[in-house]
């Protein structure tokens, strides 16, 4: 039982930890594009890229300021959103799935690749380049302190605490748009663009901002990562990421704004629960060897995540704070 | 383009004349002497369409040579299925490019107009298939159709101190259309709850928001039961009372005799006939094309017995090959059946 609590301990400070703020961001930036916009971008994970290697490259490869990374993770990000959405906003909008899904792997292979080396270096990463963020911070980061009983590095907690504040400052900032008039044409463009053309407003310009926003955000998430593992390596940026905060989004309900935040944290929560708590359990024998080993349990959790997904999908199609009878809308 | 109060379609009365008094009258008696000619040239013209082709591969679905539209009338657009009218809607309202032509409103060219400019102009219309945006309610839909809102800027938004007393008033604006359309009660409902007679209502009266000069309706009483249709066609007629140009595509002919000014027909993409209401079900050229092949009377006894002996003649033309009617019989055939 001791050790059930213990696992029920780790998840709680998985779900409050920057791992779940990271996911957070790239679900608010999804929830921007896909659940107000309704665009469809396959490829979150390679804004959160741009936004990492940006403060890596310039901190680590360039010697430039912290700041100056940070900025050139944004233009980054801003740019991608520029050349994937110039060529497909016009079209409809599966060619943006395409074109985000494809950029996304070819981006992480590319700065995987040999070539890319002498900049990226490669499969092995970079990293170093958090010092000048952690020194940011007001508290001692050398030191551990223990929150609600859990442990916490000085510098881990000042990297979670600046993730849940730049969440908190998207949620506002979601907040603001669409409860505008802004918001209210996104939301009509997802509904139907046509609709939208015919009343005279420039549906490009729009997609464009969404898109370009959802990618901001996406690259803050990466920044709060890279900072948070201290490291940059191509393969944590694995598109599966992406799909994993289209899930935080939809468990949490699309088009809320407090939505991906707590899907984010639920999401985490549930993957470090059932990882430690299966890990447990086959320790303690509970879970005979020969039915599930230690090392199963890694992809065995996210079986369960995708039947919990279902689940849901099922009997809460709106997630936890969508409104039933908007989803039910479609059925009709 | 700033939203004004006032609906800027009525200073088209002005420039036709009548400062409020019967302004339906003036449209129709400035074409009432007009000669029944398909081009022909209108009094005061709003839209005028010159040479526009639009194909699809080998499909020529519009091919209108000349076409002019009277301002602060109803002009019905009729045509079998097929004939290309909204396509030409579609061309007109930029929703789609042509193979060539120009078309002008008001003098100025909307060729390369991309939809939303041309809306911002004032021509806004509705589609065939009604698009209500569900998941929004009914007052947010109508907010939707009013133009130049400060706060649709992504910068501005973000205070809502700049678009507030904006939104106030579009609102208010918002209520009275809708009072009129009697949706007022629906407002706070999702628009994908509504029936469809109420999608169309809703779908006019937020075009309405924009305060447009030209409305274009694509069947708007299509799948709206005949109470509903009623209401449709007073609202139609109200447009036309605030100086509105209205054009509109209509399958059913006793809505479009009942409120048209002028009536155009189109067939197999081009312009067949144009005149008022009471012209087209006299021209021959509509007969054959339209209200022939779709007219659901029966047959007379007398006509039964011209279609038969026509066919019985076809027949015998065909068993002797020495028939000098020889090369046009494959295309005479089709006609005939």
């Amino acid at each position: 039982m001791a050790e059930l609590i213990d696992a029920l301990a780790v998840a709680l400070k998985a779900g409050l930890g920057f791992q779940a703020a990271f996911f957070a961001l790239l679900a608010i930036g999804l929830n921007i594009q896909f659940g107000y916009t309704g665009l469809l971008n396959f490829g979150q994970i390679a804004f959160a890229m741009l936004g990492g290697y940006g403060i890596a490259i310039s901190v680590s490869q360039w010697g430039l300021p912290f700041w100056v990374g940070v900025v050139i993770g944004i233009a980054a990000a801003v740019v991608l959103a520029l050349l994937l959405g110039i060529p497909t906003l016009r079209l409809r909008a599966d060619y943006l799935a395409i074109a985000t899904i494809a950029a996304a792997e070819g981006l992480r292979l590319t700065f995987r690749s040999v070539s890319a080396t002498p900049i990226t270096a490669g499969t092995r990463g970079l990293s170093g380049f958090s010092d000048p963020f952690v020194e940011l911070a007001p508290w001692d980061t050398a030191q551990r302190y223990s929150i609600l009983g859990t442990r916490w590095s000085g510098a881990d907690l000042w990297v979670t605490f600046v993730g849940w504040v730049l969440v908190a400052l998207a949620c506002l900032l979601v907040w603001l748009l669409v409860r505008s008039p802004w918001g209210r044409v996104v939301k009509s463009i997802r509904e139907d663009e046509d609709a939208v053309r015919a009343l005279g407003k420039n549906v490009y310009v729009y997609k464009m901002q969404a898109l370009v926003l959802g990618g901001v955000l996406g690259a803050l998430g990466g920044m709060v990562y890279a900072l948070g593992t201290a490291s940059a390596t191509p393969d944590q940026y694995q598109n599966a990421n992406t799909f994993l905060a289209y899930a935080a989004l939809i468990l949490g309900g699309a088009a809320r704004v407090l939505g991906p935040v707590i899907g984010a944290m639920i999401l985490y929560f549930i993957i470090q629960f059932a990882d430690t708590g299966l890990r447990t359990l086959i320790s303690n024998g509970i879970i005979p060897e020969n039915v599930l080993s230690a090392t199963d349990v890694a992809q065995i959790r996210f079986v369960l995540i995708g039947l919990g997904l279902i689940l849901l999908l099922i009997f809460r199609p709106q997630g936890i704070f969508g409104d039933r009878r908007e989803v039910m809308l479609d059925a009709r | 383009m700033p939203a004004e109060p006032t609906p800027t379609g009525a200073h088209a009365l002005s420039t036709t004349g009548g400062a409020g008094s019967a302004p339906q009258r003036l449209a129709q008696a400035a074409l009432r002497d007009l000669p029944w000619e398909v081009g022909i040239a209108k009094p005061d013209p709003a839209i005028v369409v010159d040479g526009v082709v639009r194909t699809f591969g080998g499909l020529t679905a519009v091919s209108v040579d000349h076409l002019e539209i009277q301002r602060g009338g109803i002009t019905g657009l009729i045509g079998p299925n097929g004939a290309g009218k909204t396509t030409l809607f579609n061309l007109l309202t930029g929703f789609d490019q042509p193979d060539g032509g120009t078309w002008s409103f008001d003098g100025r060219p909307l060729g390369k107009l991309a939809p939303h400019q041309v809306a911002r102009l004032g021509v806004v219309r509705t589609f065939q298939l009604t698009k209500a945006l569900s998941r929004l309610t009914v007052l947010q839909n109508m907010l939707l159709g009013a133009q130049g809102q400060k706060g649709e800027s992504f910068l501005r938004a973000l205070v809502p101190g700049t678009w507030r007393a904006q939104e106030k008033a579009n609102t208010e604006k918002a209520m009275e259309l809708l009072r009129r359309f009697k949706l007022d009660a629906k407002k706070d409902d999702f628009a994908g709850t509504l029936s469809g007679g109420q999608r169309k209502l809703l779908e006019m009266a937020r075009a309405l928001m924009s305060d447009p000069q030209v409305v274009m309706l694509d069947e708007p009483m299509a799948g709206v039961n005949p109470a509903l249709t009623q209401s449709l066609l007073g609202h139609v007629k109200d447009l036309r009372e605030q100086g509105m140009t209205v054009v509109f595509v209509e399958h059913d002919m006793d809505v479009v005799r009942d409120i048209s000014d002028w009536v155009v027909v189109m067939a197999a993409g081009k312009v067949i006939a144009e005149g008022p209401p009471e012209s087209i079900s006299q021209n021959q050229a509509v007969v054959d094309a339209y209200l022939g092949a779709h007219h659901d009377a029966a047959l007379t006894i007398e006509e039964e017995d011209r279609v038969l002996a026509e066919a019985e003649e076809s027949i015998s033309r065909e068993e002797h090959p020495d028939d000098l009617r020889r090369p046009g019989r494959p295309d005479e055939k089709g006609t005939d059946r």
